[in-house]
């Protein structure tokens, strides 16, 4: 039907294209994580994409809503993909399949699909899988070159779909537990930082192998800020926030808190900067709120990094932020043309 | 060079500008039959003082000033009335209005008509004399221009002359600022003349340099000192407001009128008419128009006001698969019914349109708070919550959050990458606030009528009882002269009924009372689309969204 109203023209922009070329600025940090720790990531990337779809598809069924018109807008594939790249590539194939169902049946469609949904859903399914399953999110893999053996694709497969590992192997050879995760149990053996940071695992700066895919994600993040799909204000914020906090403490006590890059590529930090924190259905609708919520974000981040009981902070952050997003938002009104002077 | 300003947000569609700009000004040729609508103007209608059946002469006035806010209207051509009737006309509400059908005599026969020597004559009366020429705002908003030259409670020192110009498609004053750049400088003096000083800013977006060196060019002849001024190309940096805020840095603040800072602002088109009014006596009987779109030959033409826009479209050659017109331009134009419908002094372009050109946009996704809206809105408004709060009903939240600041300008639809129809729902908004203070003032009126009459049964118990008394002293005394009192007490009664109905019919809803008597006018407009939009808030009541879980 052609329109009744004006205006007859819009700009040839669709949620479904601007979640897509999202998806596509994931590709370089995907890349690399390929590159340093075998393609098991691909396996749960894949597994998050189906279950996000097919639970997309069924929710929308159950729901009455036209299952075409939606499932093609390709939010709920971004759910998956994040979700995947948040938990350990090795944890076993049904732990993605759970974490991607409860964030989008649960996360999203039950507080209304999209757009009216609160709370970040691939940040619902890392909390719920984290809590749940404690035990199966610290499987994360060896980078290449770092672990006793050498475990290959299929040893991949094999262990994530059936538990079998190859005969005269450990999970402890091939995993580890993360960089900021070691670092916290090592600070708690009271070694200092600087002596921690010197282990094969923490690479040149961060973490072998993961600060590249960190890298990969700015990388990624930037192409964002340039094709206009993100502004500034909630990278820079976070950022800027997580550097200044480790920055503070660490030029207080460098034998106990590491440095400020080192919080900028460990972790979930560079996914949460560009990719986590910017979306938009669950952060605020004002420049000004998105300051004040990836500022939030970043320290709370860096808090419970240093001080919490979970080794990195960027979920619970992201989700305690989103619980403030309507007080941000109602505080951080723009003033209208003319009436510069006066807010509602 | 002079310091520009901005203002938040804006777009830049596709200018599609070049198609109409090949060829000058052509004048249509003189259609079979006009058809003259009496309200071509905001504000009340002009009341005709033609009958049919008579002859009228080119120029005549065929429709009287009815009011505060009104204009005349006039005989585009010689010719003979033929009916006098409601007619379809370009409305957003589709409702037809009166109109004068006029056969031309073909001899174009003029009213004796003559120029006035401006700067010897009173204000008051050049101002009658707009008036009476049926000047108003061509740009569109058509608000007689006599009541903007009323002096205000403050000198105006900045006169803004608009040829932004900055919808899409929309060459007219482009056209007419390259062609005829000396008369409007003329009357911009006129005008300046009229609000008694005050520098001249002529505002042109930099995507026509020709009109920019025209204007410059007429200026420096005619020994003004205008300042031309280059405004970047954004739209809407034509809407008035805005306008005055990137020539001047200042806003124009919220309810209020640009006079009450000073500035005043009139569109190119329109000083060309008070030029014309003034310089010749010529009352406004044409004005120019882009016919452009789905055509083999865009071009502007001055066309007789009243001609039906069939006649010109078949100037230009509209292609075979163009199924529908429209009148303005793609960001705020009007989709027409029929291609019966006359120009008017309002009308600046027909735009041929089909699915080619215009594609459907895909159906509506839910708003997924992306700010592209807010980032785009030039009133710097918050477009996604006032959809949210429009589609929820909850109107007295859109209202706090500056529901009446928007300017309609369709900026936050064309960016919104879930296709909502926002200005959409805006206008349904206003219109039902607009309806529901209707309705609270009927019933405060109503309730006040109760009393009244309450007030009123005890005052006759009273005066029963007095009545009754004095029939008793009478029946004592002399025989009662009559009972007057009680019939006197009666009419006072009526009247004061009369009075206070009066009163609540003056009075304005409460929340819009602080609009000006052009806002008030734009709001007489928007209510008649209600019918219209409402029909579509029906539909888009459920979206796909919503909790329409029942159509399964
Ligand atoms: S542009 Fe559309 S989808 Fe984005 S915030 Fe505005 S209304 Fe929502
Ligand atoms: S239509 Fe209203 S809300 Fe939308 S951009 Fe224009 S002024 Fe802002």
């Amino acid at each position: 039907m052609s329109a009744l109203f004006s205006p007859f023209i819009s700009k040839p922009d669709t949620v479904s294209a601007i979640m897509l070329r999202v998806l596509l600025a994931l590709l370089p940090g995907i890349a690399l994580y390929v590159w340093h720790f075998g393609p098991a990531i691909l396996v749960s990337i894949a597994l998050a994409s189906l279950t996000a779809l097919g639970t997309e598809a069924l929710m929308l069924r159950l729901r009455n809503r036209p299952v075409r018109h939606f499932l093609g807008d390709n939010s709920a594939l971004l759910t998956g993909w994040l979700l995947a790249l948040s938990i350990p590539p090795l944890a076993p194939w049904w732990l993605v399949v759970v974490g991607t169902a409860f964030a989008i049946a649960i996360a999203k469609h039950l507080y209304g699909g999209l757009g009216n949904n609160p709370f970040n859903p691939a940040m619902i399914g890392y909390a719920v899988l984290i809590i749940s399953f404690p035990a199966q999110m610290t499987h994360w893999l060896t980078p290449h070159g770092l672990g006793p053996v050498e475990f290959g694709f299929l040893d991949q497969l094999k262990y994530m779909f059936a538990g079998a590992l190859p005969p005269n192997v450990t999970l402890d050879a091939v995993t580890m537990a993360t960089p900021l995760d070691t670092l916290k149990t090592r600070l708690h053996l009271d070694e200092p930082v600087r002596q921690i940071l010197e282990m094969p695992i923490y690479g040149r700066l961060a973490g072998q192998g993961s600060e590249m895919v960190s890298l990969g994600f700015l990388l990624g993040g930037l192409y964002l800020l340039a094709a206009r799909i993100i502004t500034w204000h909630i990278p820079v914020a976070f950022l800027g926030t997580l550097f200044a906090a480790a920055g503070i403490f660490h030029l207080a006590d460098p034998t106990h808190y590491a440095a400020p890059l080192f919080h900028w590529f460990s972790g979930a930090a560079m996914l949460g900067a560009f990719f986590i924190l910017t979306d938009p259905v669950t952060g605020p609708t004002t420049n000004k709120g998105k300051l004040i919520f990836a500022a939030g974000a970043g320290l709370l981040t860096y808090l419970i990094r240093a001080f919490g009981s979970f080794p990195d902070g960027m979920a619970f952050a992201t989700l305690l932020m989103n619980i403030c997003v309507p007080l941000i938002v109602l505080y951080t009104q723009p003033a209208v043309f003319g009436k510069k002077d006066k807010r509602p | 060079m002079r310091t520009l300003y901005q203002f938040h947000g804006g777009i830049h569609p596709p200018g599609n500008k070049e198609q109409s700009t090949q060829c000058g000004i052509a004048r249509a040729p003189l259609p079979s039959k006009l058809v003259i609508p009496f309200r071509q103007h905001a504000g009340a209608a002009a009341k005709p003082v033609v009958r049919v059946g008579d002859h009228v002469l080119k120029g005549q006035l065929i429709g009287m000033p009815d009011g505060f806010i009104s204009s005349a209207v006039h005989a585009s051509t010689s010719g003979t009335i033929t009916a006098i009737a409601a007619q379809p006309i370009a409305h957003p509400s589709g409702l037809p209005d009166l109109c004068a059908t006029l056969i031309p005599d073909g001899r174009e026969e003029w009213i004796p008509h003559a120029a006035t020597d401006y700067r010897n004559s009173d204000p008051t009366e050049l101002r009658r004399q707009l008036r009476m020429s049926g000047v108003v705002g061509l740009g569109g908003a058509v608000f007689p221009s006599d009541i903007k030259l009323r002096p205000g409670n403050r000198k105006i020192d900045t006169l803004i002359l608009n040829g932004a110009e900055c919808e899409p498609y929309i060459t007219c004053d482009d056209m007419l600022m390259r062609e005829r750049a000396a008369e409007i400088v003329q009357g911009a003096e006129m005008l300046r003349f009229m609000l008694e000083g005050g520098e001249v800013l002529i505002g042109i977006e930099d995507n026509k340099p020709q009109a920019i060196a025209a204007m410059r060019q007429a200026v420096a002849e005619s020994g003004f000192s205008f300042d031309v001024v280059a405004v970047p190309t954004i739209y809407p940096g034509g809407s008035a407001k805005q306008l005055i805020r990137v020539l001047t840095g200042l806003e124009v603040p919220s309810g209020k009128l640009p006079t009450d800072i000073g500035v005043q602002c009139f569109n190119v088109a329109t000083c060309y008419g008070a030029y014309r009014a003034l310089a010749h006596g010529e009352p406004v009987l044409s004005r120019i128009v882009t016919i452009t779109g789905n055509v083999r030959r865009a071009q502007n033409f001055e066309v007789l006001l009243g001609t039906p826009v069939r006649d010109l479209v078949a100037l230009v050659e509209a292609l075979p698969d163009t199924d529908r017109y429209l009148m303005g331009g793609p960001m705020m134009g009007l989709p027409l019914s029929s291609t019966d419908i006359p120009l008017v002094k309002a009308s600046n372009c027909i735009i041929a349109a089909s699915d080619r050109l215009f594609p459907p946009a895909p159906p509506a996704l839910p708003c997924i708070r992306c700010m592209r809206c807010a980032e785009a809105c030039p009133a710097d408004l918050q477009p996604m919550d006032l959809f949210w709060f429009s589609q929820s009903k909850e109107f007295d939240k859109a209202q706090q959050f500056s529901l009446f600041d928007c300017i309609e300008c369709g900026a936050c639809s064309y960016v919104c990458p879930s296709h909502i129809p926002l200005v959409q729902y805006f206008q349904f908004a206003k219109s039902e606030i607009r309806a529901r203070e209707h309705d609270q003032q009927a019933a405060d009126h109503a309730r006040e009528r109760h009393e009244f009459r309450e007030y009123r049964f005890e005052r006759e118990k009273q005066e029963k009882a007095e009545k009754l008394a004095a029939r008793e002293q009478a029946a004592k005394q002399v025989p009662a002269a009559s009972a007057n009192p009680a019939d006197a007490m009666q009419q006072k009664i009526q009247a004061a009924i009369a009075r206070a109905r009066e009163q609540a019919a003056a009075s304005q809803p409460k929340n819009t009372d602080h609009l000006t008597a052009q806002q008030q006018a734009e709001i007489a407009e928007i209510e008649a689309r209600r019918a219209h939009i409402h029909e579509l808030a029906k539909s888009a009541d459920e979206p796909p969204d919503d909790h329409g879980e029942s159509h399964s």
